[in-house]
């Protein structure tokens, strides 16, 4: 990775200022294509970045502190709050960071409900993220395809779990909604509409040559840099390097499913849509096969009315839809952690904003941020 | 394979195959726009939504026997609830009961925690106010749930 010399000085004045030929402009926060409240701001040289500098912050809540504050059971909502467009697999990665802390396993029927529930929801944060990448690039109508798919989705987790968006779908230990009546039926009649409806996305896209002029080659990240900079999840598939946690430290009951990992060649921004495509539509593989072979049994493992894991620390980290998400807890034998750090996929993958849009223009800076898939309820925190 | 793109090219195949798929869906029949308040969504049985304190049906009484196990449940803290026991019957009855309605994300810990089904979350979901008064409901309140509003021309 080459070192980056020319840093932003954005402090010292300069002296003839006339004659500068460098313009700095600010991209956000109220700007719609930051996905949020991102300030980026740019140093342009007419047309061109020159180079590119994240002010992040503005929705910081605290959430970390607040778990020092909360019971284990309390603490589990307010990570749904984080990244909202997925939560519920926030909610699993917390979970499992706590069982393994208290050294309990979900049983199998919570694993299967677990794991369909997840993918479900890595197809809606896909479906948010094509439809308002397409718009930022200039294509409305995939936006309202993709959000009137997503509805089925929320539909299954109103049914199950009795919320939308922040669904506190599981618990630690398990899962604490049985599947309702009807679960199987909808899922797979979710399934079986959606893989046309992903074609039709497809159509409008793939072969479009306005948004093959503007993805391709845009935004190019190689795999040496991907592994230095940290990037996880669609972004580091796209430059070719097959890592997916699912595969690499299977966690709950994916070794049981037969699914592929997507990857890309070029590493610009037209092979991570291609992959995020690829990856719904392997969502659904595992859907199918999950609701298939869905076990019967309890749903909640023993675990204490009052839990109190014993002293120690535990890193548990999950692929979420948008990368490595990890949780990092220590306990301190008391009933609320002593600390909890979390490892936002968005946080990290937006360090690599400014390597992928030196040189290019500012409308491709749109492009990468959509691209990157940030939300920056996960990124400030 | 170049020839190929060159003829997709010249007769927009893209933008033809683009634009069928969009003037598939132009029939009214596709439209899936809710009429909001002329159309009510369906709402589903486990809904966590407007919160309510169950009531006895044949007797009248209240079936919250202020275990106090939801205020502790709470990772809100908006739950207060006080009691007293009653001489009589020798069994704890409800003084004051507050639920404050402007700070609860609906997580539905309080109403795993009750032990008699007292509280619920029932599937009212218009809980929009003009004001911050009247977010913070009393045992009345809970026990009466959601007054309907009627939206008229």
């Amino acid at each position: 990775m080459s070192e980056r010399t020319d840093y932003l000085d954005l402090d010292t004045k300069d002296e003839t200022f006339l004659d500068a030929t460098e313009l700095v402009l600010n991209m956000g926060p109220q700007h719609p294509s930051t996905h949020g409240v991102l300030r980026v701001i740019l140093k342009l040289d007419g047309e061109k970045v020159l180079g590119t500098e994240c002010v992040i912050g503005y929705l910081h809540r605290g959430v970390e502190k607040i778990a020092e504050n909360r019971t284990y059971a309390m603490f589990n909502p307010y990570v749904d709050r984080m990244d909202y467009v997925a939560a519920v697999s926030n909610g699993l990665g917390y979970c499992e960071a706590v069982e393994k802390l208290l050294n309990v396993e979900a049983p199998p029927r919570a694993q299967y409900l677990r794991v369909i529930l997840t993918e479900l929801c890595r197809i809606a944060s896909h479906q948010v993220w094509l439809g308002t990448h397409a718009l930022d690039i200039g294509a409305i109508t995939p936006l309202f395809y993709c959000f009137r798919d997503r509805e089925e989705v929320l539909k299954i987790f109103e049914k199950y779990c009795g919320a939308r968006l922040t669904t506190h779908a599981f618990r630690i230990g398990g899962c604490i909604y049985e599947a309702y009546e009807g679960f199987e039926q909808d899922c797979k009649k979710f399934c079986d509409a959606f893989l046309p409806k992903l074609d039709e996305y497809e159509e409008l896209l793939t072969t479009n040559r306005i948004w093959v002029e503007r993805t391709k080659g845009v935004g190019i990240l190689n795999p040496e840099d991907c592994i230095a900079l940290g990037v996880t999840g669609p972004v580091l598939r796209a430059s070719g390097v097959k890592w997916d946690l699912r595969k690499a430290q299977p966690y709950e009951s994916y070794k049981d499913f037969d699914f592929e990992i997507p990857t890309g060649v070029n590493g610009d921004t037209y092979d991570r849509y291609l992959v995020r495509i690829e990856e719904m539509r392997q969502a659904v593989r595992i859907i199918r096969q999950a609701v298939d072979g869905l076990p019967q049994g309890p749903i909640m493992a023993k675990v204490p009315k009052v839990i109190k894991p014993p002293v120690g620390e535990v890193y548990h980290s999950i692929e979420a839809p948008k990368g490595e998400l990890g949780y990092f807890i220590v306990s301190d034998a008391s009933t609320q952690p002593y600390r909890v750090r979390v490892r936002p996929p968005s946080f990290v993958n937006l360090q690599a904003l400014d390597k992928m849009v030196r040189g290019l223009l500012v409308a491709d800076v749109v492009a990468v941020i959509g691209t990157l898939d940030i939300v920056l309820g996960e990124v400030d925190r | 394979m170049k020839l190929t793109s060159l003829v997709r090219k010249i007769l927009l195949v893209d933008l033809v195959k683009g634009l069928k798929v969009t003037f598939h869906y132009q029939p009214p029949s596709e439209a899936i726009t809710e009429q909001y308040p002329l159309e009510r969504p369906v709402i589903f049985e486990r809904f966590r939504g407007q919160p309510r304190l169950n009531s006895n049906p044949d007797t009248g009484e209240s079936l919250c026997i202020v275990c106090n196990l939801c205020a502790l449940a709470c990772p809100e803290q908006l739950i207060v609830v006080k009691g007293e026991r009653n001489p009589a019957t020798k069994r704890k009855e409800v003084v004051s009961w507050t639920y404050d309605l402007s700070r609860c994300m609906f997580c539905g810990l309080c109403e795993e925690a009750c032990s008699t089904d007292a509280l619920e979350l029932t599937q009212d979901y218009e809980m929009a106010l003009y004001s911050r008064e009247g977010m913070v409901l009393n045992q009345a309140a809970l026990e009466r749930g959601q007054e309907p509003e009627r939206y008229a021309k």
